[in-house]
């Protein structure tokens, strides 16, 4: 069996077993097993969108939970001022994202290498501090959202809902990433992570590449923001935090940077290891740390990439 | 009043500035030497601050808690160098980040475990407790002594990098780190020198600003963010860079949070421009930082190659 058909195996049971998750947990009469699975897929969706930029450009974004707290707060505003349509939600979700990541994106992406990283930090808490500061939404509290997302006859306060559409969304995402690793625009982005010098000398004005990848993530995250808006019912400032940013990037390392699935079983791997840990003790950062270190120095290509290369000979 | 008041924070914005240069001398050191992108700094700021207080706690000398604070935090920068981060110079910076992000994880988890989640207190030493006038200003005299004890440390790193040999080989290796090491110069330990120096600063900087902050867990973020800023304004491997640009931005967050809030009154009503302010002030400092990248990456103060 090829590597590839392995891959499309794995891909296909682990989305087969996604779709049976609210089946299982109507079932066995656990609703918390349906919360945690739809916080993996939102944050999967989440992390697949880094993984554009992270994984297929190279471009070590630092401040990519700035998106989802757009997203969240896209929801919460508008909810604040007696607004649960959907559609709008998403409207003002993708123009807020799209614009903030052009202009964001377009001075960011003047730098590289460290400075970036810490550009798109400094961004991502710039934001975090005028959450922070809008007191009349709440300010350091978050804003509690009453009305969730209504999108004509799909309503997300329904929790099976809501998974069947994150769902819907990361199997969306993962088809479209699984096109674009072949596409020339892909094509581009990755010859950009591998050697930028050379895919300018070819001819190809890299900048303009890279803020198109930059723009459609952050957009992406946007979604996974309102997605995780409405599972928490809840928009807070700590959806801004540096911390949650640097989550994502483990999530996307963890499962295998520039694989089509490895975010997605990353953010599985990362978010129930840290669900177990929490069971066993009250320290669990203690050991998640130590593991996460572990992880950087002996795994290098991720657990799904591990899985890929254990077949490839 | 007016005169007085803006005085006071002006001082204020200096001894934020020095705290931020102990910070920032040692880490900027990291990045332009070792190109390594070191996010558990702060750790070493609050073990720092933590040591401090727990030997000042016990043996009531200011100066043994400065000795705990710094061979502590030194030891510890010294431990990260040997077990982490000497294996991940190599590597790209992605790596680098998320290996000192668990390293941020464990830390601040042993500072809960160690010391409790609630804030650790510090009293400030008598000696330094009353006021001192200022140019007919009346300062306390404990932050008074920070910006002094601040100004010798960026005496004693002029003195160490300039006039030293230790110092010849950092700037050396600030430049050309493997034509460093081809000459037969052993980087690693003057690595491994460089990142417990750095330490101790920073065991410094938690040493002097524990008593007028409370110490708790993941007292270290919120400032590593701002010495990150200092550090890509100064211009990454400049530790003179780090000096100017660490007294700009303590000046430009005091200044931010004690004035914008007054300015602000003027338009909006006064309990949000209160919230604001402070807010503002924050983002002031990024926005600073993001001025500088779009129209010199390198810095203000980069280190001349050559």
């Amino acid at each position: 069996m090829t590597s590839n058909r392995l891959s499309a195996w794995v891909s296909g049971l682990l989305l087969l077993c996604f779709a049976l998750v609210p089946l299982y947990a109507g079932w066995m009469q656990e609703p918390f097993l349906l919360t945690f699975f739809t916080r993996v897929l939102v944050f999967s969706l989440a992390a697949l969108s880094l993984n554009l930029i992270l994984g297929f450009a190279g471009l070590v974004s630092f401040g990519h939970a700035l998106y989802l707290g757009l997203g969240a707060y896209s929801v919460g505003l508008l909810a604040f001022h007696g607004i649960d349509n959907g559609w709008l939600q998403l409207l003002v979700t993708v123009v807020a994202c799209a614009f903030v990541g052009a202009v964001t994106g377009y001075i960011s992406l003047r730098t590289s290498g460290i400075a970036f990283i810490m550009i798109t930090l400094a961004f991502a808490q710039m934001f975090f501090y005028l959450v922070i500061s809008m007191k009349q939404y709440g300010g350091d509290d978050g804003l509690s959202i009453a009305a969730r997302s209504q999108f004509g006859g799909i309503d997300l306060s329904n929790p099976t809902t809501l998974y069947y559409v994150s769902l819907v969304f990361v199997i969306g995402v993962l088809f479209w990433s699984n096109r674009l690793i072949a596409a020339p625009f892909g094509m581009v982005l990755r010859g950009c992570r591998m050697n930028e010098r050379r895919m300018k000398a070819l001819g190809f004005q890299t900048t303009r590449y890279k803020l198109t990848a930059y723009v459609l993530s952050c957009v992406l995250a946007g979604v996974a923001g309102l997605l995780y808006a409405n599972l928490t019912g809840y928009a807070s400032p700590a959806y801004f935090a540096w911390a949650l940013s640097g989550e994502l990037i483990v999530m996307v390392v963890l499962g295998g940077m520039g694989t089509v699935m490895g975010p997605l079983v990353g953010t599985l791997a990362l978010l129930s290891c840290e669900e177990v840990l929490k069971g066993m003790t009250d320290h669990w950062p203690f050991v998640l740390g130590p593991l996460i270190i572990l992880v950087v120095l002996t795994a290098r290509r991720g657990l799904y990439g591990y899985l890929l290369k254990g077949d490839a000979s | 009043m007016t005169a007085s008041l803006f005085l006071i924070q002006l001082i204020n914005g200096l001894q934020l500035g020095v705290l931020l240069f102990m910070l920032s001398a040692g880490l900027t050191l990291v990045f332009g030497i070792m190109n390594f992108v070191n996010l558990a700094h702060g750790c070493l700021y609050m073990m720092g601050a933590y040591f401090a207080a727990t030997a000042y706690a016990h043996t009531d000398s200011f100066f043994v808690a400065g000795l705990a604070a710094m061979l502590g935090a030194g030891a510890v920068g010294w431990l990260i160098e040997k077990i982490i981060a000497q294996h991940l110079y190599t590597r790209d910076h992605l790596d680098q980040v998320l290996a000192t992000f668990g390293l941020i994880l464990f830390f601040n988890e042993i500072a809960r475990w160690v010391w409790g989640a609630s804030p650790y207190y510090m009293n400030v030493p008598p000696a330094l407790s009353g006021t001192t006038n200022l140019l007919g200003v009346m300062y306390p005299t404990y932050r008074f002594s920070i910006i002094v004890m601040g100004l010798l440390a960026a005496l004693g790193c002029y003195l160490l990098i300039s006039k030293t040999r230790v110092g010849m080989l950092i700037r050396a290796g600030s430049v050309n780190p493997t034509m460093v090491a081809a000459l037969g110069v052993n980087i690693r330990l003057l690595n491994a020198l460089i990142f417990s120096l750095g330490g101790a600063l920073a065991g410094l900087a938690g040493l002097m600003s524990s008593p007028i902050l409370s110490v708790q867990p993941g007292m270290g973020e919120p400032i590593l963010i701002l010495v990150m800023i200092v550090i890509v304004i100064g211009g990454i491997g400049s530790v003179q860079g780090a000096f100017y640009a660490a007294l700009m931005v303590g000046v430009i967050d005091t200044a931010g949070r004690a004035f914008l809030p007054m300015l602000l009154r003027e338009f909006i009503d006064r309990s949000t421009a209160q919230a604001a302010g402070p807010a503002i002030a924050s983002m002031l400092t990024c926005i600073f930082m993001a001025t500088v990248l779009a129209l010199r990456p390198q810095g203000l103060f980069p280190v001349k190659n050559g």
